[in-house]
C-alpha cells in the first residue's frame, strides 16, 4: 500500500501535465504539506497518547518565522527552513514542559490554551499583518533547483513526506518509540521499568512540533500567505480530524486524512453549497463504522 | 494487488471529480465573495445584484457576450481567499475578477491577481493600499474608495454641527481607512476611536466607553452583522436618547434598518446611492430586485449591478475576446453604461467620480426607510489620486 | 468608578449566561464522560427557533419555551442516534464524530433559515434602562443575570435534593454501581444530555435578542465554556458556576480595561488589537496556572 501511494503522489504532476490540469499539482502540494502535519500530529497522538489540540500552533509559528525571513530578504531555504524548526521547537519545549504535567482530558485543554495564546499573539502582532495576515514576497531558493517552479516544490514537498515517514517509522520501532508507546499504554510499569517517562515524552513532543513547524515554512512558500488562521483551535481540530479519518497510530494515515479532508472541500464545494453537511455525516458514519479510519479501510481487516 | 488499485482509483477520482470541464466558450468570471458569518448576507446582495444584471440579458450572458459567472465563499479569510483565487486562476483560467466584499480579504488576494495580469473590477472593498501609489491599469473600482465612503460622512457631520464626537471601526484596513477618511473632512474634537473585533457580537465594553465620554455624536463603521448588533445594544444601553448617531451607507443600509426597527429611526447618515433616488436606471434596478428577490435592495446589490454592466460595456466592445486587453481596459475605463446612482465617472487613477448624498431613517407608512435629504458632495475623487501614475 | 460598576455587571451577565452552558457541557462530561463539541449547537437551536417563534407573533417567555424546548429534543435526538455510541470511546472518537455534528447542524440550519442572521427584538417591556447609582443599566441584561443565577440555584436543589438529581450525582461519581441498583443508565443519559441541551438553548434563546443569531454562535462561544468547565472542575456544577463567573469577568473587565491601560503608552489602534489580543489570551492564562495549581480544576469530581 505505501508503494501505491508513494506512486500515485508521483504519477500527479505526470497525469497534470498529461491532462493540462496544472491546479492538480496545486491541490497535492496543499496535501502533501497538511500531511506531514497530520503525520507529525500523529507520532504523538497515535504512540504517545498526547492528543495535543494546539498542533497548528507550531505550524503557523514555522510558516511565521519563514514568512518574516522572506520578508526581509532572506531567502535561503537552508536559513528558512531550519529557522522554521528550530522556533516550533523551542515553542513545543516550552509549551511541553508546562502541558505535559497534565493527563487526559487536562492535557487536551490546555495545550488548546497554548495554542489559543499564539494565535491571539499573531492577531495582535500588527507588524506582521495581524487578522490581514502577511503575504510572503518570494519563496525560498535552493542551489540547483527552481522551487517556483509548482511542479519541482511539489517534489521537494513529498521528498520531505516521505523523508519524515522513513524517520518517523523507524522513531516508534527503536527504543524511544518502544517506551513512549509502553508510556502510553501504562506510565507505572515504564517509570518502573527506570525510564524517564517525562523526558522522552517532550523529546517526541518536540520532534513533532519541529516538523509542524517546517510543513508551516513549506506552506509559507507554497500559498505565499500566512496568516493567524493557521493557528486557530479550529485548524488544530482540522489536524486531529485528519489523524483519526486516516487512521491513528498508522502514520501515513495523516496523508490519507489530509486528502480526504482537503480533497472534499474542493470536490463538494464545486457541487454543491452543503458540502459541510456531507462532510459531518461522513465523518460520523467513520467513526460509527471504520474504527481504523481509512488506513483500517485500506489495510483490510487482518487485524481487527 | 486490489488494494494498489484501489488507492489509484481513489486518488484519480478524488482529483478528476473536482475538476471542471474546461468549456473554451463563455467567459470565465471569478467572483469570490463573502457568503457566511455575520457579513454573509453582503455578498449574497452583490451576487443578487449582479445576477440581476445578467437576467436582463437572458441570464449567461453580460455585452452580448456568454459568461460563466464562477461564485465562491471566501468566509471572511483572506487566506481561503486567496486559495480560490488561485484556483480559479489555475484551474478554472479565469482572468476577470470581482466580487470581494472585505478589504483584508481583497489585500490578499487581488495584489496577485494583478500581477498575475488579470483584471479586478471591484464592486464593493477598495482600500487604499490600492489607491494612489498601489494603482494598476487592470484595477477599477466602480463602487467607492474606502476613504470616500466617510469622508462624505465627515463632511455631514461637520454640517450638523456636532462639536464633540467618538469613533469606531473594525481594526482592518477598511475600518483604518473609514477613521482616516472621516477625520479628513470632520474639523471637531474626536473624543475618542475606539477599534473592535471583526467577529465581535457583544459590545457592551465599548459602549461603557462611549458613555463615560459623552460625546454630542457617534460615528461608527460596522458593516453586516456587526452593525445591527452595536445598534441594537446601542439603544438598550439608553444611549440614543443622549447622543446622535451619524453613519456611512456600510452601515446604515436596509437590511440593517430592517433588523434594528425603530433603534435607527432619526439617525443620519451619507451615502453614494439611495433607494429612492430618481434616475431611470435606479427605479428599474429597484423594481426589477424586489420583483425578483422580494426584499429591498441593499447599496451592495446596488453596486453589484452597477459592475455588472460596467463588465458588460467592457465585453461587448471586444465582443468577448480578452485577449484584446489594451482594448478592454479602454472600453472598461470609459465607464460606458447607465449607474443607478446617475452620475458617475472614473478618474484617471479608475477610481470613482461620484455624488453623496445626506439621508435619514423615518418611519414612512409603518415602515422604517432610509430617505434622501440632501447632496453632502458632488464629483467627490479620492485623495490619493495625484500619486496614481496612470 | 461608574465604568467599573456597568463593566462588572456586564461580566457578571456575560457570566452567568455561560454558566447555562457550561452546567450542561460539565454534567454530559462528568456522568457519560464523552466531549460533546456540539453543545454550542444546542445554543444555537435555541437561539434560532426562539428568534423566529418571536417573529410568528409569540410572546417573549413563550418564544424563550420554544428555543429551550427545542433544544432539549435536538439534544435528546442527538444522543440517541450518535452519542450513545461513543460511550466508552476514547476521546478523540468523540471529538470527531460531534465536529461532524457541529458541521451538520451549521449546514442544516443554513438550509432551513438561510445565511442571513435572524433578529429578535427585545419585549418593549423590558427595552428600557433602571438607574444603578450613577449609570443607567438595560433591564434585559438586569433581566439576565436574574434568571442565570435563578436557574443556578433551581438547578443546585434540583441536584441536590430530588431523587433525579441524586441519581445524577451517584452517576458521575459511580456509573457502574448506579446501574447495578437497577436504574435505566439508558435513560439517564438520554435525560441528562437533554437537560443540558435545554440549559444551553435557554441561554441561547435568552441572548438571542442581544447577539446576532448567526450560523457558526455556537463555535465563538463553545472554547469558552469548554475553559469553564476545566477550571471548575470537569463534573462539578459549583466548579462551573465559579469557572463560568470567573472566565466572564476576566473576559470583560480585561477587554474594557487592558485597552485603556495600554493606550498610556501606545497608539490607539495598536492599544485596542494588543489590548483585544491580551484580554483574550488572559482567560487561557487563568486556565493554565489554575490547572498547574490544582490539575484537576477548581472543585474536582473524585470520579470512577
Amino acid at each position: 500500500m505505501y508503494l501505491a501511494t508513494l506512486l500515485v503522489l508521483v504519477a500527479i504532476p505526470i497525469l497534470a501535465a498529461i491532462f493540462g490540469q496544472p491546479f492538480w499539482v496545486n491541490a497535492a502540494t496543499r496535501i502533501v504539506i497538511y500531511g506531514i502535519v497530520a503525520m507529525s500530529l500523529d507520532l504523538i497522538v497515535g504512540y504517545g497518547a498526547m492528543v495535543s489540540f494546539g498542533h497548528a500552533a507550531f505550524f503557523a509559528l514555522g510558516g511565521y518565522v519563514a514568512g518574516i525571513l522572506l520578508t526581509n530578504g532572506i531567502d535561503s531555504a537552508f536559513v528558512t527552513w531550519p529557522a522554521a524548526m528550530l522556533a516550533a521547537a523551542l515553542l513545543a519545549a516550552g509549551v511541553g514542559a508546562l502541558s505535559l504535567r497534565t493527563s487526559g482530558v487536562y492535557f487536551i485543554m490546555i495545550t488548546l490554551a497554548f495554542g489559543q495564546m499564539v494565535y491571539y499573539a499573531s492577531v495582535g502582532l500588527k507588524m506582521f499583518g495581524g487578522t490581514d495576515g502577511l503575504p510572503v514576497p518570494a519563496r525560498s531558493t535552493l542551489p540547483l533547483i527552481d522551487l517556483r517552479d509548482a511542479t519541482v516544490f511539489y517534489i521537494v514537498c513529498t521528498v520531505v513526506l516521505v523523508a519524515f515517514f522513513v524517520i518517523a517509522s523507524r522513531l516508534v520501532e527503536s527504543r524511544f518509540g518502544m517506551v513512549v508507546r509502553g508510556a502510553a499504554e501504562s506510565e507505572r510499569r515504564m517509570t518502573a521499568l527506570g525510564f524517564p517517562v517525562a523526558r522522552y515524552r517532550l523529546v517526541a513532543f518536540v520532534i513533532a512540533g519541529a516538523v509542524a513547524g517546517l510543513a508551516g515554512a513549506l506552506w509559507a512558500d507554497f500559498s505565499r500567505f500566512v496568516s493567524p488562521d493557521m493557528a486557530s483551535w479550529t485548524r488544530s481540530g482540522e489536524f486531529l480530524v485528519m489523524v483519526i479519518l486516516g487512521g491513528i497510530g498508522s502514520l501515513a494515515g495523516g496523508l490519507y486524512g489530509a486528502a480526504v479532508l482537503t480533497g472534499f472541500e474542493s470536490l463538494f464545494s464545486g457541487f454543491t453549497e452543503h458540502w459541510m453537511l456531507v462532510l459531518g455525516i461522513v465523518l460520523i458514519l467513520i467513526v460509527l463504522f471504520a474504527k481504523r479510519g481509512i488506513y483500517g479501510v485500506l489495510a483490510g481487516r487482518r487485524h481487527d | 494487488m486490489l488494494q494498489f488499485r484501489a488507492v489509484c482509483a481513489a486518488f484519480i477520482a478524488l482529483l478528476l471529480l473536482g475538476t471542471s470541464a474546461s468549456a473554451a466558450d463563455p467567459v470565465k468570471i471569478g467572483f469570490i465573495t463573502t457568503l457566511s458569518t455575520s457579513g454573509g448576507y453582503l455578498g449574497e446582495d452583490a451576487r443578487d445584484g449582479f445576477l440581476l444584471a445578467m437576467a436582463e440579458e437572458g441570464g449567461s450572458s453580460l455585452g452580448g457576450v456568454p459568461v460563466k459567472l464562477l461564485v465562491e465563499d471566501d468566509g471572511l479569510m483572506p487566506a481561503k481567499g486567496k486559495e480560490i483565487a488561485d484556483k480559479m486562476v489555475l484551474q478554472d483560467k479565469a482572468t476577470l475578477f470581482t466580487g470581494i466584499i472585505y478589504s483584508n480579504v481583497d489585500l490578499a488576494v487581488v495584489p496577485g491577481l494583478l500581477a498575475g495580469g488579470a483584471t479586478y473590477v471591484s464592486l464593493n472593498a477598495a482600500p487604499s493600499q490600492l489607491a494612489g501609489k498601489g494603482c494598476n491599469k487592470n484595477y477599477f473600482v466602480v463602487s467607492w474608495m474606502n476613504d470616500n465612503l466617510h469622508e462624505a460622512t465627515g463632511q455631514y457631520a461637520q454640517t450638523l454641527g456636532f462639536k464633540k464626537m467618538v469613533l469606531l471601526a473594525p481594526n482592518y484596513p477598511a475600518g483604518k481607512d473609514a477613521i482616516n477618511g472621516f477625520k479628513r473632512f470632520y474639523h471637531g474634537t474626536i473624543a475618542d476611536e475606539i477599534y473592535t473585533s471583526l467577529d465581535q457580537t457583544d459590545f457592551s465594553a465599548e459602549l461603557a466607553r462611549v458613555r463615560a465620554d459623552q460625546p454630542d455624536a457617534v460615528f461608527e463603521f460596522l458593516p453586516g452583522g456587526l452593525g445591527i448588533n452595536f445598534l441594537k445594544q446601542f439603544s438598550q444601553a439608553g444611549l440614543k436618547s443622549k447622543m446622535k448617531l451619524v453613519l456611512s451607507a456600510a452601515s446604515l443600509e436596509s437590511r440593517i434598518v430592517s433588523a434594528t426597527g425603530d433603534d435607527t429611526i432619526g439617525v443620519y447618515g451619507t451615502a453614494h446611492w439611495v433607494q429612492d433616488l430618481p434616475y431611470p436606471a435606479n427605479k428599474k434596478f429597484v423594481a426589477g430586485f424586489i420583483a425578483k428577490y422580494h426584499r429591498d435592495p441593499t447599496p451592495y446589490a446596488a453596486m453589484g449591478y452597477d459592475t455588472a454592466h460596467e463588465i458588460a460595456s467592457g465585453l461587448r466592445a471586444v465582443g468577448g475576446d480578452l485577449t484584446k486587453a489594451d482594448a478592454f481596459r479602454a472600453a472598461l475605463k470609459k465607464a460606458n453604461f447607465a449607474s443607478v446612482r446617475g452620475n458617475f465617472r472614473f478618474g484617471s487613477d479608475q477610481e470613482p467620480i461620484e455624488d453623496w448624498y445626506s439621508t435619514q431613517v423615518v418611519k414612512r407608512g409603518g415602515k422604517n426607510e432610509i430617505v434622501t435629504i440632501g447632496k453632502v458632495a458632488r464629483d467627490l475623487g479620492n485623495a490619493y489620486t495625484s500619486l496614481c501614475p496612470l | 468608578m461608574t465604568l467599573a460598576l456597568e463593566q462588572t455587571l456586564n461580566g457578571l451577565q456575560f457570566g452567568v449566561m455561560l454558566f447555562l452552558l457550561a452546567a450542561g457541557l460539565t454534567l454530559v462530561f462528568g456522568i457519560m464522560g464523552v466531549i460533546n463539541l456540539a453543545h454550542g449547537s444546542m445554543y444555537m437551536i435555541g437561539a434560532y427557533v426562539a428568534a423566529t417563534s418571536a417573529e410568528h407573533g409569540a410572546p417573549f417567555a413563550v418564544a424563550v419555551l420554544a428555543g429551550a424546548a427545542a433544544a432539549a429534543v435536538a439534544g435528546a435526538v442527538v444522543e440517541a442516534v450518535v452519542v450513545r455510541r461513543l460511550y466508552g470511546r476514547n476521546h478523540l472518537d468523540q471529538v470527531l464524530a460531534t465536529f461532524g455534528l457541529i458541521l451538520i447542524a451549521n449546514d442544516g440550519v443554513s438550509i432551513v433559515w438561510g445565511r442571513t442572521p435572524l433578529e429578535m427584538k427585545i419585549p418593549d417591556a423590558l427595552a428600557g434602562a433602571v438607574p444603578i447609582f450613577d449609570i443607567s443599566y438595560p433591564v434585559y441584561r438586569l433581566l439576565l443575570i436574574a434568571c442565570g443565577v435563578a436557574l443556578a440555584v433551581a438547578l443546585a436543589f434540583f441536584v441536590a435534593r430530588t431523587r433525579l438529581g441524586a441519581l445524577i450525582r451517584a452517576g458521575a461519581t459511580h456509573r457502574e454501581l448506579v446501574g447495578a441498583l437497577g436504574v435505566n443508565i439508558v435513560q439517564l443519559n438520554t435525560i441528562v444530555f437533554a437537560l443540558g441541551a435545554l440549559l444551553a438553548g435557554v441561554a441561547g434563546a435568552l441572548l438571542a435578542p442581544i447577539l446576532s443569531v448567526q450560523i457558526g454562535m455556537g463555535e465563538q462561544v463553545l472554547i469558552m465554556t469548554f475553559v469553564a468547565i476545566v477550571i471548575g472542575g470537569l463534573g462539578s456544577i459549583r466548579g462551573a458556576f465559579v469557572g463560568a463567573l470567573a472566565i466572564g469577568l476576566v473576559d470583560t473587565l480585561g477587554r474594557a480595561y487592558i485597552p485603556v491601560l495600554l493606550r498610556a503608552v501606545t497608539t490607539p489602534d495598536l492599544a485596542d488589537t494588543l489590548g483585544g489580543g491580551l484580554s483574550a489570551i488572559a482567560i487561557y492564562v487563568l486556565m493554565a496556572v489554575v490547572l498547574i495549581w490544582k490539575p484537576r480544576g477548581l472543585f474536582p469530581v473524585s470520579s470512577r
